[in-house]
């Protein structure tokens, strides 16, 4: 019985001719590093996108972030990557498009959905050619818990001293831990650390696009006093906190130890479900009362067609899907803390999600200063910031030392356009 | 144990003209490591000479060998994993092997009760994944978690306890030792299968000369015993400089804090396959897998045509 | 025939020495097998208490079971290292007869040549592997991780087995070719029962890091299908990192079977390592 079907499958697909093709059902797998994401694809996107087309059939297929990258670029190497690529935002992905792994997408169907801002991160320098679909951005703050704060009698910060105030509060009463960090990761120093103060000192997108044109240098003050910031926080982390890892900071908090968690939106979705407190969100604090405030609202993850993918029809029907404000509202949705990039607006139902999404209203909005243009060489300048931020907070390495070590990576191979 | 190996080469062969048997023997696992291993290696070992010149592949020579150890950044990195490599395998030599050879002594005492269980417990570290390793001994040793902090307080030493994964100075030696403490099992199996295999007449004449425990050891076990420690030496220091996962899964790609931990392992990895937002670099970690694989060919040749050849062999 | 002439004394040293050491081996274990089965904030408050009927919670072993078919997963690590152990043996051992057994033009180098592979870790061809295997169509199957694995134990395998192989004597093979055996007999009836010992040993050393590789798997057949238990449990604790009762449960589910296995399999070790010691 087994074998006449299989005869039958093999003769059905050479003697069909090619325009039939389309009838058959078709598998999409799609690479990604979200393994955190695995049930909310399967539970809710897939089936959502299967009931539309259901010729189209999709996978969903994680693995672990810090393993994306080279197990991506080696499967895109020998052929065997997925149909669909999630995309990093700029270099990354722009070298992959640019070895042509990635096929463009500027015509799909859905593409207008999206403003030049949000498609930045997956366009050619030129401006010219698109490659991935925008999914979604994330936005850096500080996320507290409401219970502790009542507690001690604190309100939120909306200046440096006050921030600095209300960590002093905390290490006198002694219950809490004032700031779950810890620099055992590195990224964490960088990421929730120097990028999210960060804008407030550099004046944003001013001062990023000053770096990229080489008016300002990684030394100039701007980029050297959050560093100086930085190496204050020392004395309200945790108990070895040299030591201290990326899951460990998030247990700390959400088992309600410490106070304040410097953080990214992505963030929300799992804080929700592990923490039985309150909790709120505040923006990283201006240096004076009244200063114009800068958030990092980082364009996060695209998706991209794999040039090799034997579906590219299917695929590109799946792509226009998530172009579409249908898909931004689903996933804006399952995953709060991934805020959409689409022009349609997303009514988002969580509301430690909508007071991230508030701060846009006020303050300017800018993306992590070593992303683009200035993030495609070796030393790779993210990583550099990285490690001189956990250095830093760890006090082995002063700000000024920070600032002279980045910039002495980046003009090793870096010339501004004159 | 009356011959050396050496006597052992001169014994008669039948020289047949065409002996067909050896091709048997050798190719099943001449071809299956030919095709699967040593072509693909030498894929990405033809990779060092060549780099992309104007966006293509081009023979370049030594240029990337140059580049190693001319460019400040590269070299300094380089010269760092090989340091940090050094010690690494120091400190297996210094602290792995002379307890893995000590336990064994100990569990080949005849009449030991419990051997069984004893042997079996202390080489199921060996028996877990990086996965299961890096993850426990992070646990245990966090602050934050407290099991480290709270065992060293019953014996009072809660003082001299530190965040030692997180510090420049304590990180690699510690790493070093939960590596150790993973694979002691090794030189502990290999050692004690040698000494099982020392046949009993040579100790009971021992015994009869009134060489017994401790003088035992010394002058008839570990002169017996020495082409296997030899091994494991050779095999410590492969193992060594090609180690990996172990750092990555306790202390990340980077090799924290601040590179202290490092190796060459992990250097490669990053320069071949990228990490995070920084690209692979193909060529020059072909260029490093190069380096890498002299420095292990320098080690085990010396081992080869040095070291093994004066060790005494002998045959049972 | 036991010759302990020792003093109470020693031997009492010499089992609180060997306590100590299992102690230090088996506690991380001890301690991931307990955890998992307490409450989340049990494991934060107090990690070192067994669990009590107030701190008992299967909650973590349910999402794993829940979450990843680790039967499947399981059922796969053991055939790709039952089938590559069983192949490095054969053909190492093969090799290595060879190898230590016959004067002919060139054994040193093809010594040399067999060795090399000791020296770079396989990790470095990976595209090229990866190549290969999608000509061969092999991406996704188990047959090409036992490929790999089959390549990455030969080096090895042959170096300790060649090394074994010279100490045994040389009257008995002498004496087999007198008896007209074949050289095939030799190695089969004579040899290998002779170097069991160290056969048994490089079992062990193979399996080591077959089972517990994460690398080629993840390249080679990271489909659902084809996926082992390491790979199997990195993924899960990608996934729930922060979520230790999950965590430690998978960790707990990935070591029991290899526990399980060792104590098993650590008689025939045993029993090869004694009884290949000529009495």
């Amino acid at each position: 019985m087994n074998r006449i079907l299989k005869g039958m499958l093999f003769a059905t697909t050479v003697l069909a001719p090619a325009g039939m093709a389309w009838a058959q059902e078709t598998t999409l797998t799609i690479e990604s590093w979200r393994n955190d994401d695995l049930p909310i694809w399967q539970e809710k996107i897939i089936p959502a996108f299967e009931a539309k087309h259901p010729d189209i059939k999709v996978t969903f297929a994680p693995m672990a972030p810090t393993e994306y990258n080279s197990a991506v670029n080696a499967k895109l190497e020998a052929g065997t990557a997925g149909d669909l690529i999630t995309c990093r935002p700029f270099d990354l992905t722009l070298a992959m498009f640019e070895k042509g792994q990635l096929a463009p997408l500027t015509d799909l169907p859905g593409m207008e959905n999206f403003s030049d801002v949000a498609k930045s991160a997956w366009t050619t320098d030129d401006g010219s050619t698109t490659f991935c679909v925008p999914m979604a951005s994330v936005i850096h703050g500080f996320i507290y818990n409401k219970a502790a704060f009542e507690e001690v009698g604190v309100e939120v910060p909306k200046t440096e001293d006050e921030f600095f105030a209300v960590l002093e509060k905390f290490k006198e009463d002694g219950n809490y831990i004032p700031l779950a960090m810890g620099t055992k990761d590195q990224w964490e120093a960088a990421t929730m650390g120097y990028y999210n103060i960060g804008p407030n000192y550099w004046k944003g997108e001013e001062g990023r696009k000053a770096l990229i044109a080489g008016t300002e240098k990684l030394t100039d003050a701007q980029w050297v006093e959050p560093y100086a910031t930085l190496a204050k926080w020392k004395d309200y982390l945790g108990d070895g906190f040299e030591a201290q890892t990326y899951p460990d900071s998030q247990n700390l908090f959400t088992l309600g130890r410490a106070a304040i968690y410097p953080a990214g939106s992505w963030e929300i979705a799992p804080f929700k479900s592990q923490a039985d407190f309150e909790m709120g969100a505040f923006p990283p604090p201006v240096k004076a009362e009244g200063d114009q405030c800068y958030i990092s609202d980082h364009n996060d993850i695209g998706i991209g067609l794999n040039a090799k993918s034997e579906n590219a029809e299917a695929a590109k029907t799946f792509l226009t899907w998530v172009a579409s404000p249908e898909f931004a509202d689903l996933y804006a949705n399952s995953a709060p803390g991934f805020f959409s990039l689409n022009t349609t607006p997303v009514v988002m139902q969580d509301e430690l999600a909508q007071e991230f999404v508030s701060w846009r209203q006020n303050c300017e909005t800018t993306i992590r200063p070593s992303a683009a243009i200035v993030g495609r060489g070796d030393p790779n300048l993210d990583l550099e910031m990285w490690r001189v931020s956990a250095n830093v907070i760890n006090g082995t390495m002063t700000p000024e030392q920070a600032g002279e070590e980045t910039q002495k990576g980046l003009d090793s191979w870096y010339k501004p356009k004159q | 144990m009356n011959q050396s190996d050496i006597a052992e080469t001169e014994t008669i062969v039948p020289r047949h003209p065409v002996r067909w048997h050896i091709l048997v023997f050798l190719a099943p696992a001449f071809l299956v490591y030919t095709a699967v291993m040593i072509l693909p290696l030498v894929e990405t070992l033809r990779l060092s000479l060549f780099n992309v010149v104007d966006g293509t592949m081009a023979f370049v020579g030594l240029a990337n060998f140059q580049r190693l150890f001319g460019d400040p950044r590269l070299a300094a990195d380089f010269w760092n994993a090989l340091w940090n490599n050094t010690i690494f395998f120091l400190i297996h030599m210094a602290v792995q092997n002379p307890i893995g050879i000590a336990l064994a002594a100990m569990l080949s005492l005849p009449g030991l009760r419990f051997a069984a269980f004893y042997r079996s417990a202390i080489f199921v570290p060996t028996l877990l994944s990086f996965v299961i390793v890096g993850f426990i001994w992070k646990l245990i040793l966090s602050p934050i978690w407290g099991i480290a902090p709270g065992l060293m307080d019953l014996v009072g030493l809660k003082s001299l306890f530190g965040p030692w994964l997180g510090k420049p100075e304590s990180a690699l030696i510690t790493v070093s030792l939960i590596s150790v403490w993973q694979y002691v099992g090794i030189p502990m199996m290999l050692i004690y299968a040698a000494l099982l295999n020392i046949p009993d007449e040579v100790l009971e004449a021992a015994e009869i000369d009134g060489i017994t425990g401790w003088g035992q050891f010394w002058k008839i076990k570990l002169p017996l015993i020495l082409p296997s420690i030899g091994i494991i030496s050779v095999l410590t220091f492969v193992g060594n400089f090609n180690a990996f996962d172990l750092i990555y899964t306790v202390q990340g790609a980077l090799g924290g804090p601040d590179g202290a931990t490092d190796i060459l392992g992990t250097l490669l990895y990053r320069t071949f396959f990228g990490f995070q937002n920084q690209m692979g670099n193909r060529p020059m970690g072909a260029t490093i897998a190069t380096v890498m694989f002299l420095i292990i060919l320098a080690g085990v040749s010396l081992y080869l045509f040095v070291i093994q050849r004066r060790i005494r062999r002998y045959q049972f | 025939m036991s010759k302990a002439r020792s003093s109470p004394i020693r031997s009492s040293l010499i089992h609180l020495a060997l306590i100590s050491y299992t102690l230090i081996a088996l506690f991380p274990v001890f301690l991931t097998l307990v955890n998992s089965l307490k409450s989340r904030n049990a494991i934060f408050r107090d990690p070192m208490a067994l669990p009590t009927p107030k701190t008992f919670s299967l909650i973590g072993y349910e999402t794993v079971l829940s979450q990843g078919d680790f039967l499947g997963y399981f059922q796969n690590s053991m055939i790709v290292t039952v089938v590559s152990i069983a192949l490095v043996l054969l053909f190492g051992a093969m090799a290595a007869f060879a190898l230590s057994e016959y004067r002919f033009r060139g054994n040193m180098m093809m010594g040399l040549y067999l060795a090399l592979g000791i020296m770079i870790p396989i990790r470095l061809g990976t595209v090229a592997i990866l190549q290969g295997m999608v000509a061969t169509g092999l991406v996704n199957t188990l047959t090409a991780l036992v490929l790999v694995y089959t390549a990455q134990g030969l080096p090895l395998a042959i170096f300790i087995l060649s090394e074994f192989m010279r100490t045994v004597s040389d009257d008995l093979k002498s004496a087999g070719r007198i008896d007209g055996l074949s050289e095939y007999a030799i190695f089969f009836r004579l040899v290998l029962p002779l170097v069991r010992p160290a056969m048994a040993t490089v079992a062990v050393f193979t399996m080591i890091p077959i089972w517990n590789d994460l690398w080629f798997p993840l390249i080679l057949a990271p489909g659902e299908e084809t996926k082992t238990i390491t790979l199997g449990a990195q993924m899960f604790i990608g996934q729930y990192v922060t979520n230790w009762n999950a965590v430690l449960s998978a960790l707990s589910l990935a070591i029991l079977p290899v526990l399980v296995l060792y104590v098993i399999f650590s008689r025939q070790l045993i029993r090869g390592i004694t009884s290949g010691a000529v009495k």
